[in-house]
């Protein structure tokens, strides 16, 4: 494998023979990717497919029942959500989960709790650590705000943000976390045309400003196919098909499935 | 900071309005304009609004349901008394600072043995865990009888009580309560005690650990995804919280010379928790007010004859009444636009459910 700027390197993510059972269903089985730095990846695939659940098990919400995934070539089993994030993985969610009381800047500088250092303590006495890191945290966040055209909304509370700026505000909240590999659970979601254009052109600027690894789940294929490099679909929790958009859309197994779901 | 903020703005009117609170009544007292009654209120009420305050750091900040907080501030009470009177020759000030000092470690003890099991847990377990923690506390110091003497401190269950050594002295007498004690609070050591919870509370809010706190509240998947240690901030708050009870409870029971264990029980609990949802839950300014005024005006209710029989019904049809009108949807969206939502328990807790119970994610 080759990365998006063709040279070679080991993946920052790579899972194997990923799976998860509930019960009796296999929610995911056999899941094997490798993502490599700069990769914009989509994960496309039914309704129920098993698209989200991959995420969850590789942000550590949930335990592999089989298999195990890599960052950096380290094993993640076991590991919680909060330290996935400090592993260097951050996700959005495919219903929105903001903090709907917070401001907006605030929401952003939550996530940069774990490259924070002063204590509880410092924190209540404002010791000059806590004023320093203050500080620095204030003017990254409303950079990072910025990038999505948002520093003139960073005193509202996140709750009332029209629906494609609260998308927007996740993604800047999962890059304030510092991860480099960043899982977009449909972030098109109920977006009209302008907005998802708009939202394309952030990814694809967002991957170079921040150098990060995007693994992208997304029922709107004009968007995946347009600005993915590699597609991987997945149906009732296996691998279908993975290659170029070009070679996805002409698989006979991944139109059988899509077609199939629409015959249901 | 180049420029305030709205909440470091708000945090300076709250000190405003407690020290010019503070000054105005020093200077009623002064003039003699105040009378006994009120007078006897001052500590009290000092006391009431930092577990008014604590309380909202644990429900409205952190967004955790706790019935027991009485429990804690039972805790700070009695070991506040105990370090008092097993230093009877320092200077009184002294006294009184050691006993809020050993009360808050006491409560945060019970903060932590309560928190460390129970805040693992998803769901509200916290809710019913605290209820009978105040509970099993009230029943424990009951029993308990303490004695001091040259030796140090004497505990027994047996009601004949320890021996005690010659000069000895009983501190805490089972049923009966602590006995005995030094009048060590003031009104002045009781402004003091919440200048110093609203400076702990309001720095710890707009501190990063203030942010995860809040964020966990709002969306505790989404706390986590952003790299949040959940149970770590959850007993942050709550020990914190519990230690502030603490500290209030040993002000409290250094007011008076004797102290029982059911002044402390779930009805003062739920009393607090009253003040905390009818001043606004997560607002620290409607804490101070609502335990003041509702501390305050039954007692001064409690004049009139016919007040003193139907007090507990006056009570609750304004509380009733109260409710009614800070949920109405007109009055909330006004409050809410100038941030001063005094958001209905229930409803709070109804969502709270429903985001739980979703196994959407
Ligand atoms: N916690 C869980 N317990 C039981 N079953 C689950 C759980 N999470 C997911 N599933 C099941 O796993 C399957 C895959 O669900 P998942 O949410 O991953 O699908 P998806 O591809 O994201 O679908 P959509 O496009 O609708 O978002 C579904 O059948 C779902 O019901
Ligand atoms: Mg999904």
């Amino acid at each position: 494998m080759t990365t998006a700027n063709g040279k070679n390197a080991a993946p920052v993510m790579k899972a194997e023979n990923l799976g998860i059972t509930f019960g009796g269903l296999h929610a995911v089985s056999g899941f094997d990717m490798e993502l490599y730095e700069g990769d914009l990846v989509g994960l496309i695939g039914p309704n129920g497919a098993g698209k989200t659940t991959v995420f969850n098990l590789l942000t550590g919400v949930y335990q592999p029942t089989e298999g195990n995934f890599y960052l950096n070539g380290k094993s993640m089993l076991g590991k919680r959500p909060h330290q996935m994030v400090e592993a260097g993985i951050a996700r959005t969610f495919q219903n929105i989960r903001l903090f709907q009381d917070l401001t907006v800047l605030d929401n952003v500088k939550v996530a940069f709790n774990q490259s924070m250092t002063y204590s509880a303590l410092e924190g209540i006495l404002r010791l000059p650590r806590y004023w320093k890191e203050e500080e620095e945290i204030d003017r990254k966040a409303r950079d990072i705000l910025s990038v999505f055209h948002m520093e003139n909304e960073v005193a509202q509370k996140a709750k009332n943000l029209p629906y494609g700026r609260q998308r927007k505000l996740e993604i800047a909240r999962a890059i304030a976390t510092g991860a480099k590999i960043l899982l977009l659970d449909e972030p098109a979601a109920g977006m009209n045309p302008t907005e998802t254009a708009e939202l394309m052109e952030t990814i694809t600027l967002i991957r170079t400003r921040f150098g990060m690894s995007i693994l992208l789940i997304e029922h709107d294929m004009s968007l995946v196919m347009s600005i993915c490099e590699r597609i991987v679909v997945i149906d009732y929790g296996q691998i279908i098909a993975a290659g170029t958009p070009y070679e996805i859309a002409n698989d006979p197994r991944v139109i059988g499935a899509y077609l199939g779901q629409d015959s249901e | 900071m180049k420029k305030l903020s709205k909440a470091s703005v708000n945090g300076f009117i709250n000190y405003g309005i407690v020290i010019a609170a503070f000054l105005v009544l020093q200077l009623m007292i002064a003039r003699g304009m105040i009378s006994n009654t009120l007078k006897s209120l001052l500590v009290p009420v000092c006391c009431y609004i930092v577990m008014a305050i604590s309380l909202n750091l644990t429900v409205g900040i952190l967004g955790e349901l706790s019935l027991g907080h009485a429990g804690f501030m039972s805790l700070g009470a009695f070991s506040g008394i105990v370090t008092a009177m097993a230093l009877p020759d320092a200077a009184p000030g002294l006294r009184l600072v050691a006993a809020i000092l050993v009360g808050s470690v006491a409560g945060a003890l019970g903060g932590v043995l309560v928190g460390v099991p129970v805040l693992r847990l998803q769901g509200d377990y916290l809710a019913i865990v605290t209820l009978a923690f105040g509970e099993i506390i009230r029943n424990i110091i009951v029993v308990l009888y303490i004695g001091l003497d040259e030796k140090g401190l004497h505990v027994t269950t047996n009601s004949a009580g320890p021996t005690l050594g010659e000069g000895g002295v009983m501190v805490i007498k089972g049923p009966m309560g602590a006995v005995g004690v030094p009048k060590l609070a003031s009104f002045t050591a009781g402004f003091l005690l919440v200048l110093v919870t609203l400076f702990v509370v309001q720095n710890l809010v707009a501190s990063r650990a203030g942010r995860a706190i809040m964020a966990l509240r709002d969306n505790r998947i989404a706390a986590e995804s952003v790299g949040i240690h959940v149970t770590k901030y959850k007993l942050m708050a709550f020990v914190i919280s519990a230690a502030l009870a603490g500290a209030a409870g040993a002000l409290f029971g250094l007011n008076y010379s004797s102290t029982v264990s059911s002044k402390f029980g779930f009805n003062t609990s739920i009393l607090i928790l009253v003040f905390v949802v009818l001043g606004g839950l997560g607002s620290i300014r409607g804490s101070i007010l609502s335990a003041a005024l509702l501390y305050i005006l039954p007692e001064m209710l409690r004049g009139f004859e016919f007040i003193t029989k139907a007090r507990m019904l006056i009570y609750a049809i304004i509380l009733i009444a109260v409710m009614l009108t800070i949920n109405n949807p007109a009055l909330k969206t006004l409050l809410e636009e100038r941030d001063l939502s005094p958001a209905g328990l229930l409803g709070r807790l109804k969502g709270k459910t429903k985001e739980k119970g979703g196994a959407g994610r």
